[in-house]
C-alpha cells in the first residue's frame, strides 16, 4: 500500500481541535489530555502512540462520548465528526451517532463480548438499535459482514458464543459488529495487544482491507511501533497528556524531531540479533532432559480432558549464558518455567541443577536447592507482597538460609546500589514505587539468594517500551556480573532477539527449534518458527536509532 | 448436558450422607447423658430407660448407624417418642401451610427485591439507591418476630384490616380467606429476604455494569434500559439465583419463628410443640427433612445455571 | 552502559497521593463507621454500667404487675410486676455477650480450618464436603436441636450459634488463600524456601484480617439475632435469665393488653444489630473495596 504524504490527506472525518479534558480531583496531574489537535481522513489509518498514561486511550472514549463527563471532563476544544461537535450533542444525539456514524472496537475481545449471547444476536444488536429492518433482513446482512470479515462458515458461528470461539475470531465478531452500519470513523483501542502474535497480523491485515475497501477513517490506538510501522498513514504521539509530535507514518518512524519520539523509537528492540562474540561452552548450571507436564481438568465421577503443558521438554543452560524461550499464548513456556521452579510438579521428565535431579523431590529435601534457581514474574504490582517493606521482602530467602537479619540487610543494601536503587529505600513499601522500580526490586530480590540459575518469565513485558529498555540492560548486566545462566521466556520476538545468545521454540507444549539466536532468525528451519518471525509487527521497517 | 447433571445429582449423595452423619453423631456424641436430658428434670429411671431403648442408644454404635442409614434410605425419618406417629406422617399433616407460607414469600420477595436491586445499582449514589441501602441494612437488624407483632398490633389489632393470627387453606376455605390470612405472615417473612436478595442483585448489577460489555452495549448506541435488561440483569441472573438458593436455609429458620409468631399449624409449630414436649426424635427428623430440601432447592438451582449461563455446558 | 554508572535511574518516581491519606481520613469518609460505632459504643456502655443504676430485674412485684410505662417504670412491668426496664437494660448484657462470643469463637475455628482447607489439598475435598452439609443445615433448626440434647445454658447456646457460623466463615477464609496462593509474591516466598507456617502467617494470614474483621461484625449481628429468637422460641438460655429473648417469649402471652414488653426489649435488639451491621457496611467500604463490591 502506497503511504500518503502529508500534503495530499484526504477529507476529513474527524478533526480535534484544540481539545482539554481533566481529570477528577486527587489525580495526579489536572489533565488527561491538554489542547491536542489532529485529524483522521476518510480512508486513513491514524495511529495515537504513546506509554501508559499518555492519554491516548482517554482520546478514544471523548470522541465516543463512553466515559462519564462528570469524571474526565472536557474543558476545551472541539472533536468535529464530519463538522458537528460532539462533545455539544445531548446523551441521546451520541447514542445516535455511535454505531451508526462511528463505532469502536476494543483491547480484550473476550470481555467486550456479552457472554451469554450469541455473536449473532449481538451483531444484529446493532442494526436492532439504529435501522428498521426485520429480523430476516437483519439475519442477512450479519452473515454478510461476518463474511466480510472473513469469518468461516458464518452460518455455523452465528448462533455460537463468544467463548467457543478463538482470540482472533472473536475479534472479527467485534469488528463486524463495528461495521455493521458502515460507520465512516473506526476507533480501535489496542486491538490487537491482547492477541498472539500471528493472530495479531491477521486483525492487522483485516483492518487495513477493510479500511481501503470501504474508505473508513481509523483512529488506532497503540503503544507498538511495530504496530504502528505496520498500518499507519500518519502517527500522533502523545505524553503526558500532550501531543509532542505528528506527522506521515514514514517520517515520525524514520526521523522523528522531537527527543521523546526520538527515545520511544530508538528503544523499540531490533528483530535482528546483534553480532554476538562465540561463548566458550561453560559448565552446564541447568539440565532438563525429557521434561513432562499433564493437567488433568477431571474429578470425581468425570473423565477428565488431559491437557499437555508441556511434553518431552529438553534445554541445557550453561553458566553465563541466556537461553530464550519464545512462543505464543498456550505454548508451555510458563509451564516450563514453574516446572522448573518447581512451583508445580511435573509430571515427568528430569530437573537437574547442582547435580541433583529436583523434579521429584519432596518439599523438605527440595528445599536447599531452591536458592539455586530463582524467579522474576511478569506484573510488577503482584510480585511483591504490599504489606510488607520492600527491605523485608528482600531479606526474608538469605534468611531462610541462615543469613542473620544483618547481614541479609547489609546484601540487601549492596544489591539496591546494583538494580539502580537507592538503599535506603528498603524501608518503604511497594506502592511506593513505580513498575519498572518494583521489577528492579524483585530482580534484586532474586539475587540476594545468589542462585545460579534466573529465570525471568516475561519479566520485561508490563513495561513501557523505554523502561523495558533500561530493565532488559539491568537483566544483561547482572547476568555478567553474577556469571548467572538466564532463562529468558517472552512472547516478544523483538526482546529475544536482543538478550538470547540461543533460543527454543515452543508451540502447544512442544520445542519445535532450537538453536544460536542470530541462525534461527536468519534461518528458521521449522514452519512455525518461520511464521511467528513473518508475523512479527514491523519487520521490514527499519526504526531510527538515536544517534 | 446430561453427564452434567448426573453428576451434579450424584454430588448431592455425600452431602445428604454428612448431613444424616452429623445428626447421628449430635444425638450420640453431645455431653452428659441426651435421654435422660430429653426425658426431662422430673423423669423417673423407668422413663430415661424407656426413651434410651426408643433412640435405639442401647445397641453398639455402628449397628445403630446401619439401622439409621437404612431407615434413612427407605425416607423413614423416625417416630416420635410421645405419639407413636412415623415423623412422616406428622410432616404429611402439617406441611400444606409451610409451603404455601414459604412459596408466597419467595414470590413476594423475588418481585419487589429484584426490581430494587437493580434500581438501585443503575442509579448507584442516589436517594434510590440508599434508601434501598438502608432499608436492607435494617431488613437485616429486625428479629422477625418483633417485626410480626408489630404489624399484629397496627394492621390487626389498631386498624383492624386483616385477622390477628391462624391460617385457612386455599383448598378448604377459597382463595379470599387465605389471602386474608397469609399476607401479613408473608410481609414478616419476607423482609429479612428481600433485604438479602435486593442487597446481592444490586452488588451483582453494579459489578456487570463494570464489565467492557456493556461498555461495548453502549458504543453500539443501545439505550439505557436494554443495557440493564438484555446485558445486565442477565449475567447478574448466576449470582441472584445463587443467592436465593442459599436464602433458604434463611427462610426455614424464619418460618419456624413466623408460624410461631401467627399460630399457624405448619411444620415450624410442629417444631416448637416438640421442642416443648422434648419429642427429640421429631425435630431430629424435621433437621433432615429440611436440610435434604434444602439441598434438593440447591441442585435444582444448580442445574437452572445452564438455562442463564451458556459457558455452563459440562 | 554498566550498571555502576547508572546508580539512579531516569524514570520518575510515582508516588500516588492517596497513599498518604490519614487513616482518620479514610474513617471520616465513611461516616456509617462513626454512626454505627457511636451507636454501639452506647449500647455497650448501657450493657457494661447500666446495670448498677437500674431496679432489680428480677424482684416480683405482684401489685405492680403489667403496668404501662409512665412514671416509675419507664418501660412498664412485666406479668409478675418486673421493671421491664431493668430487664431490658441486663439483656443488653447478654445480647453483647453472646454476640461477641460467637463471632469471635467462630472467627477463630473459620480461619483455621479455612486456611488448611485452603492450602492443603487432599484435607480440602473432604472439609468442604462437610462444611457443605452443615451449611445445608438450617441454622436455628441445629441450634434447637443442640441445645435440646445438651441442656440450656449460655455456654451451650453460644455453641450452638457458633456451629451453624463456622461454614460460612470457612469458605470466605478459603476463598481468600485459594486467591491469594496464585499470587507471585507467594510464589517468590516458596522460590525463596520459606516454610509453609511461615508463608502462612506473613503472606497469607494478613490478607484475611480484613475480610475477617467484617465478617465477624456480621456474625456479632445475627448471633444476637439467633439468640433473642432461640429465647423466644422457648429453647435458648434458661427463662430465669433476663435475656431480650426471654422478656419477649413472656411478653407474648399478654400481648393484646401489654404490647410494651415485647416492643422494648425487641427495639432494643433491633438498634443494637443495626449498630453493628452499620459499623460492618462502613469497615467493608473501608478496609475492603474488593469485597464491597461483592456484597
Amino acid at each position: 500500500m502506497a503511504k500518503k504524504t502529508q500534503n495530499q490527506r484526504p477529507e476529513t472525518v474527524l478533526e480535534i481541535k484544540g481539545l482539554s479534558v481533566t481529570l477528577p480531583e486527587g489525580a495526579d496531574r489536572e489533565f488527561a489530555i491538554q489542547d491536542i489537535s489532529f485529524t483522521v481522513g476518510k480512508g486513513e489509518i491514524v495511529c495515537v502512540v504513546g506509554e501508559s498514561g499518555s492519554g491516548k486511550s482517554v482520546t478514544a472514549h471523548t470522541v465516543m462520548g463512553l466515559i462519564p463527563r462528570k469524571d474526565l471532563t472536557p474543558v476545551a476544544g472541539q472533536a468535529l465528526l464530519n463538522g458537528e461537535d460532539l462533545l455539544v450533542k445531548s446523551e441521546a444525539e451520541l447514542r445516535e451517532l455511535r454505531g451508526e456514524r462511528m463505532a469502536m472496537i476494543f483491547q480484550e475481545p473476550m470481555t467486550a463480548l456479552n457472554p451469554v449471547m450469541k455473536v449473532g444476536d449481538q451483531i444484529g444488536e446493532m442494526l436492532e438499535i439504529h435501522t428498521s429492518m426485520s429480523a430476516s433482513e437483519r439475519a442477512a446482512r450479519v452473515l454478510e459482514v461476518m463474511a466480510d470479515v472473513n469469518l468461516p462458515d458464518p452460518k455455523k458461528l452465528f448462533d455460537t458464543y463468544p467463548h467457543q470461539l478463538s482470540g482472533g475470531q472473536r475479534q472479527r465478531i467485534m469488528i463486524a459488529m463495528a461495521l455493521a452500519l458502515e460507520p465512516g470513523l473506526l476507533i480501535a483501542d489496542e486491538p490487537t495487544t491482547a492477541l498472539d502474535v500471528t493472530t495479531q497480523a491477521q486483525i492487522l491485515d483485516l483492518i487495513k482491507d477493510i479500511q481501503e475497501r470501504h474508505g473508513t477513517g481509523v483512529l488506532f490506538i497503540t503503544h507498538d511501533f511495530g504496530v504502528v510501522a505496520e498500518i499507519a498513514d500518519h502517527v500522533v504521539v502523545m505524553q503526558h497528556g500532550l501531543v509532542v509530535e505528528q506527522g506521515p507514518a514514514a517520517q515520525i518512524l524514520g526521523k522523528p524531531s522531537h527527543p521523546y519520539t526520538q527515545m520511544l523509537i530508538s528503544s523499540v528492540p531490533s528483530l535482528v540479533p546483534p553480532e554476538r562474540p562465540e561463548r566458550e561452552v561453560r559448565e552446564t548450571a541447568l539440565q532438563v532432559h525429557d521434561l513432562d507436564k499433564t493437567y488433568d481438568d477431571g474429578g470425581f465421577l468425570k473423565k477428565g480432558r488431559q491437557v499437555k503443558a508441556a511434553q518431552g521438554v529438553e534445554l541445557v543452560i550453561h553458566r553465563g549464558e541466556t537461553l530464550g524461550v519464545v512462543g505464543e499464548s498456550g505454548s508451555g513456556k510458563s509451564t516450563v518455567a514453574r516446572c522448573i521452579v518447581r512451583l508445580i510438579d511435573p509430571t515427568g521428565g528430569e530437573v537437574m541443577i547442582s547435580g541433583q535431579n529436583i523434579a521429584g523431590l519432596a518439599e523438605n529435601a527440595l528445599r536447599p536447592y531452591r536458592r539455586d534457581v530463582q524467579i522474576v514474574f511478569q506484573d510488577p504490582y503482584r510480585s511483591l507482597n504490599p504489606r510488607r517493606t520492600v527491605g523485608q521482602s528482600i531479606v526474608e530467602g538469605p534468611m531462610n538460609f541462615g543469613l542473620s537479619h544483618h547481614e541479609a540487610l547489609e546484601r540487601a543494601r549492596e544489591l539496591m546500589r546494583v538494580v539502580g536503587l537507592a538503599p535506603d529505600a528498603l524501608d518503604r513499601f511497594p506502592h511506593q514505587f513505580s513498575g519498572g522500580q518494583r521489577q528492579r526490586i524483585c530482580i534484586a530480590r532474586a539475587l540476594a539468594m545468589e542462585p545460579k540459575v534466573l529465570i525471568a518469565d516475561e519479566a520485561v513485558s508490563a513495561l513501557d517500551v523505554s523502561v523495558q529498555a533500561q530493565v532488559l540492560q539491568l537483566l544483561d548486566d547482572v547476568r555478567q556480573r553474577y556469571d548467572l545462566a538466564m532463562l529468558f521466556i517472552t512472547h516478544d520476538l523483538r526482546v529475544a532477539a536482543q538478550v538470547c545468545d540461543r533460543i527454543m521454540v515452543m508451540q502447544n507444549g512442544v520445542v519445535v527449534e532450537q538453536g544460536l539466536t542470530s541462525k534461527v532468525y536468519a534461518n528458521p528451519s521449522h514452519s512455525y518458527t518461520e511464521a511467528l518471525l513473518g508475523a512479527a509487527p514491523g519487520r521490514n521497517t527499519e526504526f531510527a536509532k538515536l544517534a | 448436558m446430561l453427564g452434567y447433571v448426573i453428576r451434579r445429582v450424584l454430588a448431592t449423595i455425600p452431602v445428604m450422607v454428612i448431613v444424616a452423619a452429623f445428626v447421628f453423631l449430635m444425638l450420640r456424641l453431645s455431653p452428659g447423658d441426651p435421654a435422660s436430658v430429653i426425658a426431662g428434670d422430673y423423669a423417673t429411671a423407668e422413663d430415661i430407660a424407656r426413651i434410651r431403648e426408643q433412640l435405639g442408644l442401647n445397641e453398639p454404635i455402628l449397628v445403630q448407624f446401619t439401622k439409621w442409614i437404612a431407615g434413612l434410605a427407605q425416607g423413614d425419618l423416625g417416630t416420635s417418642i410421645f405419639t407413636n406417629l412415623p415423623v412422616t406422617t406428622l410432616i404429611a399433616q402439617r406441611i400444606e401451610p409451610t409451603i404455601m407460607l414459604t412459596l408466597t414469600t419467595i414470590i413476594f420477595t423475588v418481585l419487589v427485591a429484584v426490581p430494587l436491586g437493580t434500581i438501585a445499582a443503575w442509579k448507584a449514589g442516589s436517594w434510590i439507591d440508599r434508601a434501598v441501602m438502608v432499608f436492607s441494612v435494617a431488613g437485616f437488624s429486625v428479629p422477625v418476630f418483633v417485626l410480626g407483632y408489630i404489624l399484629i398490633y397496627v394492621i390487626s389489632i389498631q386498624l383492624q384490616w386483616l385477622p390477628v393470627q391462624g391460617y385457612r387453606s386455599m383448598f378448604e376455605h377459597g382463595v379470599g380467606p387465605f389471602l386474608r390470612h397469609i399476607i401479613m405472615p408473608t410481609v414478616t417473612l419476607s423482609v429479612i429476604f428481600i433485604a438479602l436478595i435486593a442487597r446481592m442483585t444490586r452488588a451483582s448489577v453494579m459489578e456487570v455494569l463494570q464489565e467492557d460489555y456493556v461498555r461495548t452495549a453502549r458504543a453500539k448506541g443501545q439505550s439505557e434500559m436494554k443495557v440493564l435488561l438484555s446485558h445486565a440483569l442477565r449475567n447478574a441472573a448466576v449470582p441472584i439465583v445463587t443467592v436465593i438458593g442459599i436464602g433458604i436455609a434463611l427462610l426455614i429458620g424464619g418460618v419456624v419463628v413466623t408460624e410461631s409468631v401467627y399460630n399457624i399449624p405448619g411444620l415450624g409449630r410442629l417444631v416448637l410443640d416438640a421442642v416443648l414436649a422434648r419429642d427429640y426424635p421429631i425435630i431430629q427428623g424435621l433437621i433432615l427433612f429440611f436440610s435434604f430440601i434444602y439441598i434438593l432447592i440447591n441442585l435444582v438451582i444448580d442445574l437452572s445455571y445452564t438455562l442463564f449461563d451458556p459457558r455452563i455446558r459440562y | 552502559m554498566s550498571v555502576d554508572a547508572n546508580p539512579q535511574v531516569a524514570e520518575p518516581e510515582t508516588v500516588p497521593a492517596k497513599a498518604e491519606l490519614s487513616q482518620w481520613a479514610i474513617i471520616r469518609s465513611h461516616p456509617s463507621i462513626i454512626i454505627g460505632g457511636i451507636l454501639l459504643g452506647i449500647m455497650i456502655l448501657v450493657g457494661v454500667i447500666g446495670p448498677l443504676f437500674t431496679a432489680d430485674p428480677i424482684a416480683l412485684n405482684p401489685i405492680k404487675r403489667l403496668k404501662p410505662p409512665q412514671g416509675e417504670f419507664l418501660f412498664g412491668t412485666d406479668f409478675l410486676g418486673r421493671d421491664v426496664f431493668a430487664r431490658v437494660v441486663h439483656g443488653a448484657r447478654i445480647s453483647l455477650v453472646v454476640g461477641l462470643a460467637v463471632s469471635g469463637i467462630a472467627v477463630f475455628i473459620g480461619l483455621i480450618v479455612g486456611m488448611i482447607s485452603g492450602y492443603i489439598r487432599v484435607l480440602d475435598a473432604i472439609i468442604m464436603r462437610i462444611m457443605d452439609g452443615l451449611m445445608s443445615i438450617p441454622a436455628i433448626l441445629l441450634a434447637i436441636a443442640l441445645i435440646s440434647l445438651s441442656g440450656a445454658t449460655l455456654t451451650t447456646v453460644v455453641i450452638a450459634i457458633v456451629v451453624p457460623e463456622v461454614p460460612r466463615v470457612v469458605r470466605l477464609v478459603r476463598s481468600v488463600v485459594l486467591t491469594v496462593r496464585e499470587e507471585p509474591y507467594v510464589e517468590a516466598a516458596i522460590a525463596a524456601g520459606t516454610k509453609l507456617p511461615l508463608i502462612l502467617y506473613r503472606h497469607i494470614l494478613p490478607n484475611t484480617i480484613a475480610p475477617m474483621i467484617v465478617q465477624a461484625t456480621y456474625i456479632c449481628g445475627s448471633a444476637m439475632l439467633t439468640e433473642s429468637i432461640l429465647g423466644f422460641l422457648g429453647a435458648g438460655i434458661p427463662p430465669e435469665i433476663p435475656s431480650w429473648g426471654n422478656i419477649m417469649a413472656e411478653g407474648r402471652t399478654y400481648f393484646q393488653l401489654s404490647p410494651w414488653i415485647i416492643f422494648y426489649p425487641g427495639i432494643a435488639l433491633a438498634v443494637t444489630v443495626l449498630s453493628v451491621n452499620i459499623l460492618g457496611d462502613g469497615l467493608r467500604d473501608t478496609l475492603d473495596p474488593r469485597i464491597a463490591r461483592k456484597m
